[in-house]
């Protein structure tokens, strides 16, 4: 008998015989004729929102469509950082829900994604910035969401060994969300895809969208690589390529793709425990279970779809590290990479319907798309099932720019590279 | 065994014999030579165990000769300067060395941690993935901390690096990477053309395999010829060489990153020598002549101590002098692998087998092998390596099946060779299978870009050589070279026949892929069996390729296994992206000297140094430092000098350094219309000889700055922008000139930092300012009223402007001279002002009066709020376009519901204010649905004796009075707090007008 | 990556900021439309991938707005002009049709 189910016992056993009693985490599903639902992108969202689509509202006739692997996009490409810790009442609900849908998730899709609530601290310099984070830790307080004002001192005692003496801007204390932490990216997709596919829905990868049916308004199905696939409703969560696949369905999006680079160091003896955001520099660090510092600063700044960035921006983040940590001055830089950011025009994302019948548009996740997973996967299943927003994404509307509805965290505006 | 050099050759190597060095690992010292690396020294000293692996733990040895060793990785030096996960194979030997093995406990020989490997049926790949769920708190609690404390190899040191890091900039016409044959050859066809070449290799000895091989070119050894190849390259001015520089990627527009190691191979860093130095690149062209990395053979315990590459072997044998064994078993696919054995036998090694892949050797080789004694298995295998500290023996099958068992103390292996062409592949450049190679060589390149030599899939001498020659000269011709081809020096030629052979699927125990993360050849089955089957899904999986060498000596190894599993060819298959770094870079390289206090720039107010003097406490205001406040002594709280500088003011005077406020000068015939354009209010109507205060949208709608324009002449206007927004105004304004509306006849000239500017402020500043101007201008409220702005002389004929312009609410002047003149400026304000009892303030101060006064600032303009939010709608113009305003009719902008500014004081006067409070209603529950908005500045008002506040609140203008709650959670704050009038001291502006 | 200033010569990128789409311009605010044009100058840039024009700013130059023609699938710059020029022949050809 096959091992499906994930538990002690079945390693045990498979330990006893070889491993050889696995079955592959999910089928490799050719595409039928025609689907309750297609989803376009299997990445973290499209997975998730497929997952919910079955698990909640009971739609099993569903297709996720990939044009590469399963998590070739921004899942496998990011800095696996979970937190709630937002400011504006647009988002701190929606990024709550997702913070408690990962609290549960290992047990809910029998899959370890290793969500590791080690805390996320964000360091305050100076007195404006401590009362901006007073504000922001106030609001998810109100929300019902965890939220600590630290002290200098007890940032040092968290963490003795960060730049607490020479520093050109002195930590003056931080705002800690202890629920905050890291999950191990890659495996979000993985299991999403597999208690998904247990679910009946087909994961089908190496196909790429070329195309959209569309007669009357109404959404009919999609052209693919493999050929036309029916489907009653067209999901897409496409991040950094939302703009272009929209392109085929005649729709400009608020969004620019932008390449946000990311850094991981050799494996050393874990000393970060939690996350760490720097208030002065560009820069935000984690240690992984494996050893390897991970860490990220600000995108490139310019549009890009190319998937990789360039020194001036690698120099910057690392300035930024040295500045705060003076100790990893020797531990080595091992991979660097580049992931295309759909950046909204106000650094928020969008989930809602489109001017076009039955075609669903999830985007605009810009550096934040990773922790929203699993309350992506949730409001846009409830969006395509109910056609109707879930209560706490009600404010990702399309045409919020249009109206001035904006939810602009950072309050940079129309200008995605600041975001 | 250890500490006489037992294994070092009499009569081979480069080493230099008079150069001992003494160096100590785990403790116990040894002795090597100058040219020595720490590997080559371990070596010749008989060890071969320096590591431990990353989950099993098992013992690990030397396996190659360079930057691609997964095993071999030490903790050098001790301190703040460890260095953890360092290739004991690229480190450089230096008298006084230490180095510790890492990943072990107790030590390297008994390592408790080796149980996993008896767990091992259990920590399949991807194991923790199916477990580890139950009870979901245990995660953090339990299991991580077990995972976390078995994670990482070496430690990273406790405190801050103390060494220094340097960063250069180089151009060239040509850069070429890897200093072997190919290399020396592009380099020289360039260099003698004329062109700029930089040549970077990173070794300490230019010169690649030249070094390692005992080969022949123009009738010398190759490590000869190489030698005067680089004493060509380097008596040319037109050649830089950098040795012991590793080009890390390949950047946009031809720019490429490099880590040149000044000071590694010293016990510390020369004085005023950085340790390591980053280097930009800027290349017209590049040749990429790094060479090829050797495969090892997926076979059983094929990671013992004693496996070793055989280009490695040669290495220790020939550039080293060192004999890495004394009786071998040679295990190849390929002839380069099977000839080793003449390099095996020159230095006196026993060759024990040879066993080669193919069913038939060269001749030559196979002759050769006889001679040696050796026993020969054509078409057979070593399925096992035996022995488990070190080898001790090899168990073979031979072509018939049949198994035998030699003793040996060193297996030479050799699975072909995959080239170094990673950076071929940073700009997106793809690369292809070669079946007669074996390999994946580049493919399609990046413009500018050429690969030579084993990078290219070239593997002879001869063809490395022509290769180079070629890919030197059209790189030249490529930059705007007359490069004429270079003639190509002779050399022996070799056999160079090679059969794809990956894995042993008859060895008996765990078959390595990825050494260093323990990733075997039932790992990728099982992760193709779980229908992980895509390349990076493979990686990603099992971590097969995400270990320090890069993947180098497993990629394609793995490759192969999982293309053998899906019945699919390699090429099929794929291959996984490779991205910068080449090799790891260190952290401090990439800063450079910006870090601690050199992390920013500091801008300096033209008052700095008179300030320091006068005791002012300093704060960071984005790149300036500027002065907070000005401690008299025995004033041990900051409010108390606060709150004398205020009084000071307000019953005096006092000054303020304000240079830090953007200055922009605007001129031209077209400058009103302009500002109208940019302005939200009318500035084209504005007097001669006047200033009036301004607001500026960004085109969505949203407040981007508050400022003055003050008008000198018809044509000529002078704007001010807030500190934090002087940089982004210009580029706006820039903007708006150059893009939005180049038909206007305007000019933008930023002048921040050319005025040193001071407001002086309080009842007597008209007494003071009287004594700053020269005469006979006259500062009286009639001549010089409130708003007026003037260009003058002061300080006795220094050329200044002075501005009746007032943020605390008091009588105020703005003056500003040259900033040259600013300190003087300072100094002359406290004499003359001396009998006022002038009182200097900082900026604390400077923001008390403003929030008592009601101003707005950057709490209030903080990129989410609209003129309305900030009180300043009405001074929108109804008649005109400005920048934002048609985005800023937006309903959700428009919003008369949206919260707006309003004054706040606590019910219970005695109680504190905190900026970040919300609010709620008085008998409303604190959570988000009650929130009516929050405070944004709090300061505490010594006019009032009570602290006073901003903030934005819902429906504001009906609730005066009112009495709402500011709850502060974060803090433990929840205060009761009246809705007030903004404005905290004179209300109707008459001081300020008198 | 490099751009090549009209005034200053080839600097390195962090001599540049970059603003984004230069294909649309400020609307005409008399425009009956204009609320609606607005919107779409704001908000709606084109993000294709392949040569696009934008806008960069030489911060740490001249201070001159350019036009930078570049693939956003492989950062290759093929054209650079300044703002000023290319928004003047807008303006006068928009004056000459009208």
């Amino acid at each position: 008998m096959p091992s499906d189910h994930y538990s002690i016992f079945s390693v045990l056993l498979e330990a006893l015989r070889g491993q050889s009693g696995w079955r592959p985490a999910w089928r490799k599903a050719s595409p039928k004729p025609a689907y309750d639902v297609v989803l376009v992108g299997g990445g973290g969202h499209g997975l998730a929102t497929a997952y919910y689509l079955a698990k909640r509202y009971g739609l099993k006739n569903v297709a996720v469509i990939e044009k590469g692997w399963v998590g070739s996009g921004n899942i496998g490409r990011n800095t696996t950082i979970v937190r709630s810790n937002y400011l504006l009442p647009g988002n701190v609900p929606f990024y709550e829900t997702s913070m408690k849908l990962w609290e549960g998730l290992e047990q809910d899709i029998n899959y370890n994604a290793m969500v590791s609530q080690r805390g996320v601290l964000n360091l305050y310099h100076s007195d404006g910035q401590r009362d901006a984070y007073a504000r922001r830790g106030n609001a998810m307080r109100m929300h019902g969401v965890d939220a600590e004002l630290l002290d200098a001192e007890s940032v040092r005692s968290m963490y003795p060994w960060l730049n607490h003496d020479d520093a050109r801007f002195p930590i003056k204390g931080g705002l800690l969300q202890k629920r905050g932490g890291t999950v191990r990216h890659d495996a979000v997709a993985w299991g999403y895809a597999r208690a998904a596919d247990r679910l009946g829905v087909d994961i089908i990868e190496n196909t790429e969208v070329t195309g959209f049916r569309i007669a009357d308004g109404r959404i009919s199905g999609v052209e693919t690589t493999r050929g036309f696939i029916a489907a009653k409703k067209v999901g897409l969560a496409c991040a950094g390529n939302s703009s272009r696949v929209t392109a085929m369905a005649g729709l400009n999006l608020p969004i620019e793709s932008h390449v946000l680079q990311a850094f991981v160091t050799e494996g050393i003896k874990p000393f970060i425990d939690g996350v760490v955001t720097f208030g002065a520099g560009h820069f935000y660090i984690s240690q992984s279970d494996k050893g390897g510092l991970v860490f990220g600063g600000d995108l490139d700044g310019y549009n890009s779809y190319a998937q990789r960035g360039n020194l001036p921006v690698v120099e910057d983040v690392v300035e930024g590290g040295m500045a705060l940590m003076p100790r990893i001055g020797r531990v080595r830089l091992l991979r660097s990479w580049g992931g295309i950011m759909d950046m909204s025009m106000d650094g928020s994302p969008i989930i809602d319907q489109t001017p076009i019948n039955g075609l669903y548009l999830n985007a605009g996740w810009c550096y934040g798309g990773f922790k929203a997973t699993p309350a992506s996967g949730l409001c846009f299943a409830h969006l395509i099932a109910k056609n109707e927003p879930h209560e706490v994404a009600r404010g990702y509307r399309l045409d919020r720019f249009r109206t001035g509805h904006m939810i602009d965290e950072k309050g940079m505006g129309n200008q995605p590279n600041l975001h | 065994m250890s500490g006489d050099q037992s294994f070092r050759l009499s009569k081979h190597g480069l080493v230099d014999r008079s150069r001992p060095f003494r160096f100590s690992f785990d403790g116990v010292e040894h002795d090597g030579y100058a040219g020595d690396t720490l590997a080559s020294a371990l070596l010749a000293n008989g060890i071969h165990l320096v590591g431990r692996s990353f989950k099993y733990h098992r013992p690990r040895g030397i396996l190659t000769s360079g930057s691609e060793d997964p095993n071999a990785l030490v903790e050098l030096r001790t301190g703040a300067r460890r260095e953890p996960n360092t290739k004991a194979t690229t480190i450089e030997l230096y008298d006084g060395l230490e180095a510790k093995s890492q990943n072990r406990f107790p030590s390297l020989r008994l390592d408790l941690m080796a149980v996993n490997g008896f767990l091992s049926p259990v920590f399949s790949a991807g194991f923790y993935y199916k477990t580890f769920m139950w009870p979901a708190a245990f995660w953090e609690k339990l299991y991580e901390p077990m995972i976390r404390r078995a994670a990482g190899l070496g430690s990273a040191a406790m405190e801050g690096d103390p060494d220094t890091y340097d960063k250069a900039n180089a151009f060239c016409d040509v850069l070429v990477v890897g200093s072997g044959a190919a290399g020396l050859m592009a380099a020289l066809a360039a260099a003698r053309s004329g062109a700029r070449v930089v040549l970077a290799d990173e070794s300490f000895t230019l010169g690649g395999r030249l070094l390692a091989e005992n080969r022949s070119i123009d009738g010398k050894s190759s490590a000869e010829w190489a030698k005067t190849a680089v004493a060509e390259l380097s008596a040319l001015p037109n050649v830089r060489l950098l040795s012991r520089t590793t080009v890390f990627g390949a950047y946009d527009g031809g720019t490429f990153g490099a880590v040149e190691r000044v000071s590694d191979h010293m016990i510390q860093p020369a004085a005023g020598q950085p340790r390591q130095r980053l280097w930009r690149i800027v290349a017209k062209q590049v040749v990429v002549a790094q060479g090829a990395t050797e495969r090892p053979i997926v076979f059983g315990n094929n990671d013992r101590p004693g496996v070793m590459l055989a280009s490695a072997a040669r290495t220790y044998i020939n550039r080293y002098g060192v004999a890495p064994g004394r009786t071998a078993v040679v295990f190849t696919s390929n002839d380069d692998g099977a000839s080793t054995i003449n390099d095996l036998a020159s230095a006196g090694i026993t060759v024990a087998a040879l066993v080669d892949t193919r069913s038939a050797l060269p001749e030559a080789i196979e002759a050769r092998a006889e001679a040696l004694g050796a026993r020969i298995f054509e078409g057979g295998v070593v399925s096992d390596a035996l022995g488990r500290s070190r080898v001790t023996g090899a168990r073979i099958i031979d072509a018939s099946g049949a198994v035998h068992t030699i003793s040996c103390d060193l297996i030479v292996v050799s699975g072909g060779f995959s080239p170094n062409m990673q950076m071929t592949t940073h700009l997106g450049g793809r690369s292809q299978w070669r079946d007669d190679i074996a390999g994946f060589v580049p493919g399609t390149l990046p413009k500018n870009m050429s690969a030579a030599g084993a990078a290219n899939g070239s593997f002879s001498l001869a063809s490395c050589l022509a290769d180079g020659a070629r890919a030197g000269s059209s790189a030249a011709s490529g930059a705007g070279f007359d490069a004429k081809p270079i003639a190509v020096p002779s050399s022996d030629d070799e056999p160079s026949s090679v059969a794809a052979f990956w894995h042993v699927d008859r060895a008996k125990h765990k078959a390595f892929v990825d050494f260093q993360n323990d990733v075997t050849a039932a790992d990728v089955a099982l992760a193709e069996r779980e229908g992980y089957r895509s390349v990076e899904h493979l990686k990603r999986y099992t971590t097969l390729g995400m270990a320090t060498d890069q993947g180098r000596t497993s990629g394609v190894n793995g490759l192969a296994i999982l293309a053998k599993l899906t019945g699919k060819s390699i090429p099929e298959t794929g291959i996984t992206t490779a991205r910068p770094p080449y090799t790891p870079v260190s952290l401090g390289a990439l800063a450079g000297e910006h870090r601690g206090k050199h992390f920013k720039p500091f801008r300096l107010t033209p008052s700095h140094n008179w300030a320091k003097a006068q005791g002012a406490v300093f704060v960071e205001a984005g790149l300036w430092l500027r002065s907070l406040y000005f401690p008299k002594p025995f004033e041990n709280d900051p409010l108390t000098s606060i709150i004398r500088e205020v009084n000071g003011v307000r019953n005096g005077v006092g000054f303020c350094d304000v240079s830090t406020l953007g200055k922009v000068e605007v001129h031209g015939t077209d400058a009103g219309k302009f500002l109208d354009r940019v302005y939200i209010n009318m500035m084209s109507t504005l007097p001669v000889g006047k200033a009036r205060y301004g607001a500026m949208l960004r085109e969505d709608g949203i407040m981007m700055d508050d400022g003055t324009a003050a008008r000198f002449a018809e044509d000529r206007y002078f704007v001010t922008t807030t500190t934090v927004n002087a940089i982004k105004v210009v580029q706006h304004l820039e903007l708006c000139k150059q893009w939005h509306w180049p038909d206007l006849d305007v000019q933008i000239v930023p002048s921040t930092d050319q005025w040193a500017q001071y407001s002086v402020a309080g009842p007597r500043a008209r007494e003071l300012i009287s004594r700053i101007v020269d005469k006979p201008f006259d500062v009286s409220n009639e001549a010089f009223p409130y708003m007026a702005v003037a260009e003058l002389t002061a300080l006795g004929g220094l050329k200044a402007r002075l501005y009746r312009l007032s943020f605390s609410g008091e009588l105020a002047y703005e003056i500003a001279v040259p900033a040259r003149h600013g300190e003087l400026l300072a100094r002359t304000l406290m004499e003359k002002g001396a009998d006022l009892g002038v009182t200097p303030y900082g900026t604390e101060a400077l923001g008390v009066m403003r929030i008592e006064k009601g101003h707005v600032g950057g709490p209030e303009i903080n990129g989410t709020t609209t003129a309305g939010d900030v009180g300043l709608g009405k001074m929108a113009s109804k008649k005109k376009d400005f920048i934002g305003r048609t985005l800023s009719e937006r309903s959700g902008l428009a919003d008369p519901n949206r919260p707006r500014i309003v004054g706040f004081r606590p019910v219970d006067r005695a109680a504190r204010l905190r900026a970040g409070a919300h609010f709620v209603n008085r008998d409303a529950e604190p959570t988000a649905a009650n929130d009516q908005g929050y405070l944004t500045s709090v300061a505490y008002s010594p006019s009032n004796g009570h602290w006073v506040g901003l903030g934005f609140l819902a429906n504001a203008e009906s609730r005066m009075g009112e009495i709402v709650r500011a709850y502060d959670p974060v803090r433990g704050g929840d205060t009761l707090v009246e809705v007030v009038s903004p404005v905290f001291v004179d209300s109707e502006g008459a001081r300020l007008r008198v | 990556m490099r751009i090549r200033c009209p005034h200053c010569g080839e600097r390195a990128l962090d001599e540049f900021t970059y603003l984004g789409d230069a294909s649309i311009t400020r609307p005409d605010p008399a425009s009956p439309d204009a609320a609606s044009e607005f919107y779409t100058y704001a908000y709606e840039r084109r993000n294709i991938a392949g040569p696009t024009q934008e806008l960069w700013y030489h911060q740490a130059g001249c201070h001159s707005w350019l036009v930078v023609t570049r693939d956003t699938r492989t950062h290759e710059i093929s054209d650079v002009k300044l703002a000023e020029d290319v928004a003047s022949k807008r303006i006068k050809t928009t004056a000459g049709a009208a």
